[in-house]
């Protein structure tokens, strides 16, 4: 088999960290190479390399065996490499054709576009490729799935040979996931090569050739689907043996802590988001709300805690009602809040983070006496809570946003449960987060349960939610459309909910 | 028992040094800047055939070269510390106060108010009084464009520029129409009481208390931003709206209360100027220091302790500018010059960075200067 590229000895150091050290990678034509590692393994600085984004310090890369020197990303692309990265670089209010010319548009006299041109070479592509798409179509206008079919082919609009996919599954649907393994493998077909950067276990049996993974910058081996197993995998991404299966006892279900009633939000451009959404969770149970993203679960949670108003509807926590209540009134009244965006909503990076452990309980004693803050209660308080939740940080002083994405989310878990809370309201608990924080923060949750806290989970990740919860609830388009019981709950049955089949329709498949 | 237990903290001083010189390779920009603002300058000195040597000789002892010139320099940082401070604690809340020249037109006025139309008080009442009045016009005047933000979402910049000409004419129509001092030929209001006076620290020089309380002012900031729940919020509210806001704080309230207490600061810069040097207010009163606050705060970088250091650099270059120009035979708009340079390399600190290879910026800066620009 030959190689499409080869990467030898690939070294880069960002002050205090070697990100890549002595990397060899390996991509033979037409396979496609899944590329395994927690975050902060050094995979994205790897591509981000290959694709001109960093200059490594040291190392030589090779394409169909002649070295190349790539500077900028569009030395990448002129030597045939395409990324599609985690964040889509599309122009909401362009078309398809519009967004894929963009920067090698095709003129008529220098200054008239080629937009017809153009539109049919995308759907050449999209017919030999099997990615179905609407030349004419305004990105704003079709799913997330469709728009990074759209990333894709203009990768192969610019000719590339060599696909970089950066976890690309954490914005689809399971049924979607499986329609671009689907396009994946039409594209090595077609004698393509994919580099797929993932850290789901579980997607690198569906598509891998080969495996590679990575770990503190080095790698940890190659192998391939037949010699491994998940267990294996995922022991070489952390070093050390992981509990991939969550174990939790039966849950001991007491009073209803949060009462929500046909409650209506809406969003930033004023359209209904949530659509009567009634739901209830207990003490001692964590009922998970399931959903692809951008389904009404982000407005659900700021409009639970306080930080987004209620166009209907009510809401009670503990029989108070607090519909209307603002985000102080809501956490006194024992709410803990793990928000889905951590930087936004979590902490203030500029802050150390023993203040950040306070963001929410500054002013009351012991960390202040009347308007006087005191800084000994709040260092003390730092110290204690990052032992105990193991916030990997050389002191309390340091400022939050120097510290890594799993113990930033840490610092939000060790504040929340550190306050006497009877309701958690958890987003995204883990989004980003490597194998060892993942596992950290579900037992935590476990734990929290156990002690008799209801829990509101939402999270886009199924495997997630059908790990933790013991209800379900599944989301759509503002609406719980159908809540079950963990025991009645599929992979199969979620995923057609959550693209908007009723459950009569996911029985009857 | 864990280790931390036994251990003792380094205090909160210490923490609060590692804060600032983390967030931004400490004040050696500002200073690089200061440096390299001076350096240009003197290109344009020797380009256009005057001699540097004495220009900047001429700076110094203009400034600093006697005890009258060291006394008039003071005078000059008394009232940039002040508006600094104003300018400087709007920014840790995110707000851009260009208010702080009619914040400082209020507090001259009220002060110069109560100093001449209230009688028969003793020193110690009626100064303090005074004070108090010229805070809490300035505190009225920023407060105004604080409330219009947090209620209607108006922008603080734009309000507090229109707050400025109001201000000013609002003093220009008392000054000339209700204040006026009939026994004088000029517009002015008449002289305010000795009792209101901020006295001379040296007999026979023109510095006054009012230097004392912007350095007890300094002080005065720098706890209530960071010892207290109110400084907690204000910081945090600037650092992160919606992080603040999930952690219960009211963004609204915050942003009346720092927009107040700026306000009232730079309302003291203007009470100090009429209590300590003119001791009347007239109608055609130009200060500007409202608006080289603003300079003063950026090199500053918001930090309180750093605001006063900001004002010596600005008290000397205006101060020093007349023997320089007397000296070198340059105009003093080559101190204009300067300023602007030094402002501008500490805004674009990229290119001091660039300069003298300096660690490129860290993603987390203690201020962000620009919040407030189109939200």
């Amino acid at each position: 088999m030959a190689l499409a590229l080869s990467m030898r000895g690939i070294s880069k150091a960002f002050p205090g960290v070697q990100a890549n050290d002595q990397i060899d990678f390996d991509l033979e034509r037409g396979e496609i190479h899944v590329l395994l590692g927690e975050n902060g393994a050094g995979k994205t600085t790897l591509m981000n390399i290959l694709y001109g984004l960093y200059r490594a310090d040291a190392g030589q890369i090779y394409l169909n065996g002649r070295e190349v020197h790539i500077a900028t990303p569009s030395d990448a692309i002129a030597q045939g490499i395409g990324m599609v990265h985690q964040h889509f670089m599309l122009v909401p209010v362009f078309t398809v054709t519009e967004n894929t010319m963009l920067g090698v548009e095709s003129t008529r006299y220098g200054l008239f576009l080629r937009q017809e041109e153009a539109a049919q070479r995308i759907r050449d592509i999209s017919e030999e490729y099997g990615l179905e798409v609407e030349p004419e179509a305004y990105i704003k206008d079709i799913p997330v799935g469709v728009q990074q079919r759209v990333e894709i082919i203009k990768a192969l609009y610019r000719q590339a040979d060599i696909l970089i996919l950066d976890e690309p599954t954490s914005v689809l649907t399971p049924q979607e996931a499986e329609e671009l393994f689907q396009v994946m493998r039409s594209l090595v077909d077609e004698g393509k090569s994919i580099i797929f950067i993932t850290h789901k276990l579980k997607e690198v049996f569906a598509v891998a050739d080969r495996i590679t993974v990575l770990r503190d910058g080095h790698v940890v081996g190659t192998t391939t689907p037949d010699k491994a197993t998940e267990a294996m995998l995922a022991e070489m991404m952390v070093g050390r043996e992981v509990i991939l299966t969550v174990e939790k006892e039966a849950p001991e279900v007491g009073e209803i802590v949060l009462e929500v009633e046909d409650l209506w939000v809406l969003d930033d451009r004023g359209l209904p988001v949530v659509n009567g959404v009634s739901l209830q969770a207990k003490a001692g149970e964590i009922l998970g709300i399931a959903g692809v993203q951008g389904n009404g679960q982000t407005e659900l949670v700021e409009a639970l805690t306080g930080l987004r108003s209620t166009a209907r509807g009510r809401v009670r926590i503990l029989g108070t009602d607090t519909t209307h209540a603002s985000p102080r009134k809501i956490l006194e009244k024992g709410v803990g809040h793990i928000p889905e965006d951590r930087h936004k909503h979590g902490m203030v990076l500029s802050y150390p983070i023993a203040d950040n452990l306070v963001l929410s309980t500054y002013y009351q004693a012991p960390f202040a006496h009347g308007m006087v803050i005191n800084g000994e209660a709040i260092d003390d308080n730092g110290r204690k809570l990052i032992a105990e939740f193991d916030i990997r940080t050389p002191s309390e002083y340091a400022l939050a946003g120097t510290l890594s994405g799993g113990n930033q989310q840490k610092l939000i878990v060790a504040r929340e449960f550190s306050r006497p809370i009877r309701l958690l309201i958890s987003a995204q608990p883990t989004r980003g987060l490597d194998v060892g924080s993942i596992e950290f923060i579900h037992q935590k949750l476990i734990e929290r349960r156990d002690a008799g806290t209801a829990i509101l989970l939402v999270s886009v990740e199924l495997d997630e939610v059908m790990a933790l919860s013991d209800r379900i609830a599944v989301i759509y388009e503002g609406e719980i459309v159908e809540t079950l019981p963990i025991a009645e709950a599929t992979r199969e049955g979620l995923g057609l909910l959550m693209a908007g089949a009723r459950k009569e329709g996911a029985i009857a498949r | 028992m864990p280790a931390e237990s036994q251990e003792k903290g380094p205090g909160r001083a210490r923490r609060f040094i590692i804060a600032w010189t983390t967030g931004v390779s400490g004040f050696l920009v500002p200073v690089l800047a200061v440096f390299t603002a001076l350096l240009i300058g003197a290109v344009v000195i020797w380009a256009s055939g005057h001699d540097v040597v004495a220009a900047y000789r001429g700076l110094f002892e203009g400034s600093w070269g006697s005890p009258r010139a060291i006394a008039e320099t003071l005078v000059l940082v008394t009232p940039y510390t002040l508006a600094g401070l104003a300018v400087a604690l709007g920014f840790r809340c995110g707000l851009f106060n260009i208010g702080a020249e009619g914040q400082f037109y209020m507090g001259a006025l009220l002060s110069v108010i109560v100093g001449f139309a209230i009688h028969g008080l003793p020193v110690y009442i009626h100064l303090p009084l005074a004070m108090v009045a010229g805070a809490f016009g300035g505190a009225l005047w920023g407060a105004i464009p604080g409330f219009l933000k947090a209620k209607v979402g108006a922008h603080e910049v734009i309000n507090t520029i229109m707050m400025n000409y109001i201000g000013v004419k609002i003093v220009e129509y008392l000054v000339k129409k209700q204040l006026l001092d009939p026994t004088s030929t000029l517009d002015r209001t008449p002289y305010i009481l000795p009792t209101a006076e901020l006295p001379p620290l040296i007999p026979g020089f023109r510095l006054h208390a009012g230097f004392i309380v912007a350095i007890i002012a300094v002080f005065v900031v720098f706890w209530l931003l960071w010892k207290t729940t109110t400084g907690f919020e204000i910081r945090a509210v600037g650092a992160n709206p919606t992080a603040a806001k999930a952690a219960g704080m009211s963004i609204t309230k915050n942003f009346v209360l720092a927009m107040t207490f700026s306000g009232l600061l730079a309302g003291l810069a203007g009470a100090g100027e009429v209590l300590g040097l003119n001791h009347n207010l007239p109608a055609a009163f130009v200060s500007g220091y409202g608006f080289d606050s603003i300079a003063i705060a950026l090199i500053a970088k918001s930090h309180p302790f750093a605001v006063m250091p900001a004002a010596f650099l600005w008290g000397t270059l205006r101060n020093g500018a007349g023997l320089m120009q007397l000296r070198a035979g340059i105009s003093v708009d080559l101190i204009n010059i300067i300023q602007a340079l030094v402002i501008m390399f500490v805004a674009a600190d990229e290119i001091i960075r660039w300069l003298y290879r300096l660690k490129p910026k860290e993603e987390i800066t203690e201020v962000v200067f620009t919040r407030g620009w189109g939200h």
